[in-house]
Parts: C-alpha cells; sequence; structure tokens
C-alpha cells in the first residue's frame, strides 16, 4: 500500500473513534434521547470492508456502525444530525441512530429488527446480477444477529444464485449480556458458510490488514460473479451494548486483554514500521478529525427539531388522510 | 407493599416460578442480566439456568420452543425485550400456539405467555414505542392484557402464567419506573376478561386500558366541576368485558374510548361498533375515539407528541363529547 492510502486509512479509523467517544459524551451530559449504541473497538471492521468500495455499491450497516456510514461517503455533518433526531438527519428526525440510511450513497437504513436487513441485501444482489451490473452488496451482522431465520434465509437464497453480496458478521463475543456460547453450538459463525454452498472464512477483525485482505478476495469474488462470502471477524465492542450498559456481564481483564489489541495502535505500530513520522501523522490527524466531529456536532446542534405535523410526511407516495370527513 | 410497575411484574415471576416446577422463563438477556429492563433481576440465581433461560436471538425460537414445552405441560414465560419484536415471532403466535388446541380437536392446552415492554412516550423511536396488541386482538384462540396499574400488573400476570390458553401480555414500559403503588402482601389474582370500573360519573364513558389510564383518571379529576366522568380501565382486550362497558354507557348515555395505539383497526373501532349496535338506543352522542394518528412512532418529541394522545388531547376530546 502508498503511504498516502495508509495514512488515509488512519485518517478513518481515527474518525471514527472521534465521532463515538463524542457521541458517548454528548449521551453523558444528556444531550442525546434514545439509545447509543458504541462501535468504538469495532473500528477496522468497517474501514476495511468499506474503504475500497465503489460510490454505487451498496451497504447494509448495523446498529454500531456509524463508521460505516462515514467511509461509505455520507457527511459527517448529515449523520451527527440523525443521531440528534433533527430535521437534517437521514430520517428528518422520524428516528435516530442507524435507523435511516443515506441512500445516495448506497447506504441503506435498518430497522430494529436484528438480521433483517440481510434479505434485502440479497434481493439488491439479485438485481445487480440479472442486470449484469458490475456492483457489490455488503450486509453487516452481529454474531447474536446470526440465530435469527432471516440470516439462514438471505445466505440460502444467496447461495441458491450466487450473488454479489459479502455477509459479514462482526463478532464481538456479546449480544448484549448473551455470550457465544449460548448463541450457537459451532466455533465460528463461519463454519456455516459450507451449508450454503458458499466459502467462510474468519479473521481478526482487530487487524485492519487481515480485514482487507479478506474484503478485498471476496468483493472480488463477488464481482467476478463468484458468489457470496462469509466473512467472520472477531472483534470486541469497548462499551456495554448501549450507554445504559454496565456491562458487568464480562470481566475487567477481558476487556483490558482487549483493549491490548486496540485497532487503531495496531495500525500505528504498522506505520511506524513503515518508518513513517508517526508523531507528524497523529498530530495532524487529531486536528483534522477534532475539526471535522466538532463542526458536525456544531451543525446537528443548529439543525431545527421538526415540528409535529412533520410526523405525517415521507409516507406515501401521495399521501392518504385517514382523517378526511 | 409499595412497588412499581415492573418490581408488580418481577414478583408475579419470582412467585409463579417458586409456586410451580412447571413455570420457566425464556427470552434474550433475561438470566444473567436480569432482562434489559431488569424485569427478571435476580430470578435464574434463584430459580436456576434450567428455568430462567438465555436464548438466542430469535423470537419466533423463543415462541415457537415455548409451544413445544406447552405441549408437554410446561408453562414458559416467554420475554420479547421490546414487544416490537414480537413481529419476528409472529408466525409461531397466530398459527403455531393461537390454533395449537384448536387443530388437535382439544387434545392439548397451550399455557403460555409472551410478554414484554410496549408503548411510547420515551422517544423510543419506531422499533421501541410500538402498541400491537390490535393485530393479537383479531386472532381467535389468544387472549391478550395490558395492565395500567402496579396491582393488575402483578395480578394479570400470575392468571395469565395460570390460564390454559395462549396470553400475549402487554407491558406498558412508561409505567414500568413511573407509578408506585400500595399492594397486598398475600397472594391475590386478577382475573382475565374483567374490566376495573377506574371512577364512577354519571355524564360520560372513558373506556380505555394501558398508560392513557392515568391520563384519563387526571383528567376526570381536574375536569370534575364541569363534567362527571366515569372510567373504565379494559385491562383484558381479548375477551372484552363487554357486560362492564354496557353497563357503563347505558348509564351515562355518551362514551369516548382512548388507546395509544394507532386508530384505524385498533381496539376502539371494535368497542365502539359494539356500542353502537347493542346501546344504541340509550347513546346521547356519538361513539368518539382518540387515538394515535394513523402514522409510526416518530422520534423526534414534537413529532411524537403530535401523534400520540396526551392530556391536552383527551381533555379536549371529553369536552367536545360532553357539549353534546
Ligand atoms: C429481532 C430482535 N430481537 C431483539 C432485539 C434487541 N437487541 C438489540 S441489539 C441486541 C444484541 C445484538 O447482538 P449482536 O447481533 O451480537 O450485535 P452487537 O450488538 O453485539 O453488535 C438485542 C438482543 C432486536 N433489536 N431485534
Ligand atoms: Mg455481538
Amino acid at each position: 500500500m502508498t503511504e498516502q492510502k495508509d495514512r488515509e486509512l488512519y485518517r478513518w479509523l481515527r474518525l471514527i473513534r472521534e465521532f463515538e467517544d463524542r457521541i458517548s459524551a454528548l449521551d453523558k451530559q444528556g444531550k442525546l434521547m434514545g439509545g447509543v449504541y458504541s462501535g468504538k473497538g469495532q473500528e477496522a471492521v468497517t474501514v476495511g470492508f468499506c474503504h475500497d468500495l465503489r460510490w454505487d455499491d451498496w451497504i447494509f450497516p448495523l446498529h454500531r456502525d456509524l463508521g460505516a456510514y462515514l467511509v461509505k461517503g455520507a457527511d459527517p455533518k448529515r449523520l451527527m444530525a440523525q443521531i440528534f433526531g433533527k430535521r437534517d438527519g437521514f430520517a428528518k428526525g422520524k428516528d435516530s441512530y442507524l435507523h435511516g440510511g443515506d441512500l445516495a450513497n448506497g447506504i441503506f437504513g435498518a430497522t430494529s429488527c436484528l438480521g433483517a436487513t440481510l434479505p434485502v441485501a440479497a434481493g439488491m444482489a439479485y438485481k445487480f446480477k440479472i442486470r449484469k451490473e458490475d456492483r457489490v452488496a455488503i450486509a453487516f451482522f452481529g454474531e447474536g444477529a446470526s440465530s435469527r431465520g432471516d440470516v439462514h434465509e438471505a445466505m440460502n437464497f444467496a447461495g441458491v444464485h450466487r450473488l454479489p453480496v459479502v455477509f459479514v458478521c462482526e463478532n464481538n463475543f456479546y449480544a448484549y449480556s448473551t455470550p457465544n456460547e449460548l448463541q450457537f453450538g459451532v466455533d465460528n459463525v463461519a463454519d456455516r458458510a459450507v451449508g450454503y454452498g458458499f466459502k467462510g472464512e474468519v479473521v481478526n477483525g482487530n487487524d485492519l490488514h487481515d480485514v482487507m485482505k479478506a474484503a478485498g478476495k471476496a468483493i472480488d469474488r463477488a464481482r467476478k460473479g463468484d458468489g457470496p462470502t462469509l466473512v467472520e471477524c472477531k472483534t470486541y465492542r469497548y462499551h456495554g451494548h448501549s450507554e445504559h450498559d454496565r456491562a458487568d456481564y464480562r470481566s475487567e481483564e477481558e476487556v483490558i486483554t482487549w483493549e491490548s489489541r486496540d485497532p487503531i495502535s495496531l495500525w500505528e505500530i504498522y506505520l511506524e514500521k513503515r518508518k513513517y513520522d508517526i508523531a507528524a501523522i497523529r498530530k495532524e490527524t487529531t486536528g483534522e478529525v477534532t475539526r471535522i466531529v466538532a463542526e458536525a456536532v456544531a451543525f446537528a446542534e443548529a439543525s431545527p427539531a421538526p415540528e409535529g405535523p412533520e410526523a405525517m410526511e415521507d409516507l406515501y407516495a401521495m399521501p392518504i388522510d385517514t382523517e378526511a370527513p | 407493599m409499595l412497588v412499581t410497575y415492573i418490581e408488580a411484574i418481577r414478583q408475579a415471576m419470582d412467585e409463579e416460578l417458586a409456586r410451580d416446577g412447571n413455570v420457566l422463563l425464556m427470552g434474550e438477556d433475561v438470566g444473567v442480566l436480569g432482562g434489559a429492563f431488569k424485569a427478571s433481576a435476580g430470578l435464574q440465581e434463584k430459580h436456576g439456568a434450567d428455568r430462567v433461560v438465555d436464548m438466542p436471538i430469535s423470537e419466533s425460537l423463543i415462541v415457537g420452543a415455548g409451544v413445544g414445552l406447552a405441549v408437554q405441560g410446561m408453562r414458559p414465560i416467554l420475554e420479547m425485550q421490546f414487544i416490537d419484536f414480537i413481529s419476528c415471532g409472529f408466525d409461531q403466535i397466530v398459527n403455531s400456539a393461537a390454533t395449537l388446541r384448536y387443530r388437535h380437536g382439544g387434545q392439548t392446552a397451550c399455557p403460555i405467555v409472551v410478554r414484554g415492554p410496549s408503548g411510547g412516550g420515551v422517544h423510543g423511536g419506531l422499533y421501541h414505542s410500538q402498541n400491537p396488541e390490535a393485530w393479537f386482538c383479531h386472532v381467535p384462540g389468544l387472549k391478550v392484557v395490558a395492565p395500567a396499574t402496579a396491582y393488575d400488573a402483578k395480578g394479570l400476570l400470575k392468571s395469565a402464567i395460570r390460564d390454559d390458553d395462549p396470553v400475549i401480555y402487554f407491558e406498558h414500559k412508561f409505567l414500568y419506573r413511573r407509578i408506585k403503588e400500595e399492594i397486598p402482601a398475600e397472594e391475590y389474582l386478577v382475573p382475565i376478561g374483567k374490566a376495573a370500573l377506574r371512577k364512577e360519573g354519571r355524564d360520560l364513558t372513558v373506556i380505555t386500558y394501558g398508560a392513557p389510564v392515568h391520563a384519563v383518571m387526571k383528567a376526570a379529576r381536574d375536569m370534575a366541576a364541569e363534567v362527571d366522568i366515569e372510567v373504565i380501565d379494559l385491562r383484558t382486550l381479548l375477551p372484552i368485558d363487554w357486560a362492564t362497558v354496557k353497563a357503563s354507557v347505558r348509564k351515562t348515555g355518551k362514551v369516548l374510548i382512548v388507546h395509544e395505539a394507532r386508530l384505524t383497526g385498533g381496539i376502539g373501532g371494535e368497542v365502539a361498533a359494539r356500542i353502537a349496535q347493542d346501546c344504541f338506543e340509550e347513546l346521547d352522542g356519538p361513539v368518539m375515539r382518540l387515538a394515535a394518528r394513523d402514522v409510526h412512532t416518530p422520534f423526534a418529541p414534537a413529532m411524537e407528541d403530535y401523534v400520540l394522545p396526551n392530556q391536552e388531547k383527551i381533555t379536549e376530546a371529553i369536552r367536545k363529547l360532553a357539549a353534546y
């Protein structure tokens, strides 16, 4: 990789981390309503899968993948307004967090129902296939979501038609409080791929190199018409399930162990090995990401809160008045 | 004993788990965590991991497994982490559980309870604010309850667990820690199928259930000088206690139905139709309904408030009806 790309990837990791930290701080200050689901610690997965995508590819992020939004091209200002539930957010305040996609940039907004985006991603990939479009769909899901029928049904269909879709399981070892052992009987979610007739692979989700290598192969395979791949990224969320969750169900040692495998620190070690001027890069990046996030917060705070009657907008193509006399 | 609404739910499950070894609690994060809202705090420690079970994330599994257990004579309580996700278990409820007894010609009971937090007013957005009770009231074979008080939350849940048919139990999360009541220390049940006359009045009847019961009671107190309101809390939505409803309407001649769920296709329509048909002679005004607007429950506070019924809208609707 070129120095420029190495630095760019670093910048994305840091921007996401700054974004996450800032949102957690805003939540602590009581400036956000609703649930906040931090993806801190999982940045390498979204950067690794989204960075080399093309503008007309599509992603289906899970509930803590705000990083995927950023890397795929969402405007940080609008993303922050979305999290504030303001009018300039993608959902125009109808919901917050990641329940509102940025369709112009190929980012699909999820419902809360875990795994429900996977059949949608498969349907979209089916269109890419039958219209012979050189595009791929990337569907992210948690290892907890992997227990849902929707996930199985989507993979089955994708296997039947060898669709240009990549299924990315972010295995952070917990689904809220539920550990892997109570979620499934296999060692790896990726082991299931064989049951759908395509390749499965397990990678270290905290190592951006590993993720990018797997992502590159899977995306290539999809583009070449060789069908889907299931990539399982082992990673860890530093925070609780949501900011309200103290996460007492896991040990401090475990958290410390994972913090020692921090995706950003790992990338910094790599940058140092390449003999780049890490001190200068860090300083410059810090300045840049702090500025971007500060501007996003200022924009979101200034964005108008939607007014009551706006609730009735965007329901149908042509409004229906059920209250008409 | 002074308890919150959610503590009443916890006690009901705790007591039934202790009373009957066939009772189980199954759901996502109900064990070690004690539930997302702590409705089952301490229950796994006390009753064991075999009976308070952390389930994989699959509502259709949770309900379906519950049906299998029920055929074996067990009495599973099946928690939906948010009631919004009950749609992911819909088939197992409406096709599997609701028809179980019927399609076996009465050979088996189906003593399951599906319960979870419903309701808005907490800026939960599209998928953490839903009130889907009407979907289930359309399904024969099910029973549907929606308590508004801590007393009823406990008594109805205990009755639901002991009932031989599937009961869908809607908790209102807005009430979880906002209401606190004195409840008896000794055991009691609240029967399924009985409404509660919350306040007697002569001028008009407000029929409601769930969280709006509290706003309606406040309106009845605040407007006492103006209008003498009778308040009925349905408590059970399937089957509805028609005797209580009709007796009240026959007395007052005017009725307003209030619910937080949407207007179109809501419980209010069913209640209004029955009243229009059976109490036509006694009616002294149009049967009125106040419900959520026909749209999803949005996140931003001003929009959410615009969509859901509130104190002001209730007062206004009562005034309008009283004027007839
Ligand atoms: C169908 C459904 N059931 C339950 C929930 C409640 N819920 C939200 S996130 C979550 C845990 C998700 O775990 P996982 O899929 O591993 O993703 P993670 O949060 O760990 O990133 C649960 C149970 C939900 N959103 N959807
Ligand atoms: Mg997880």
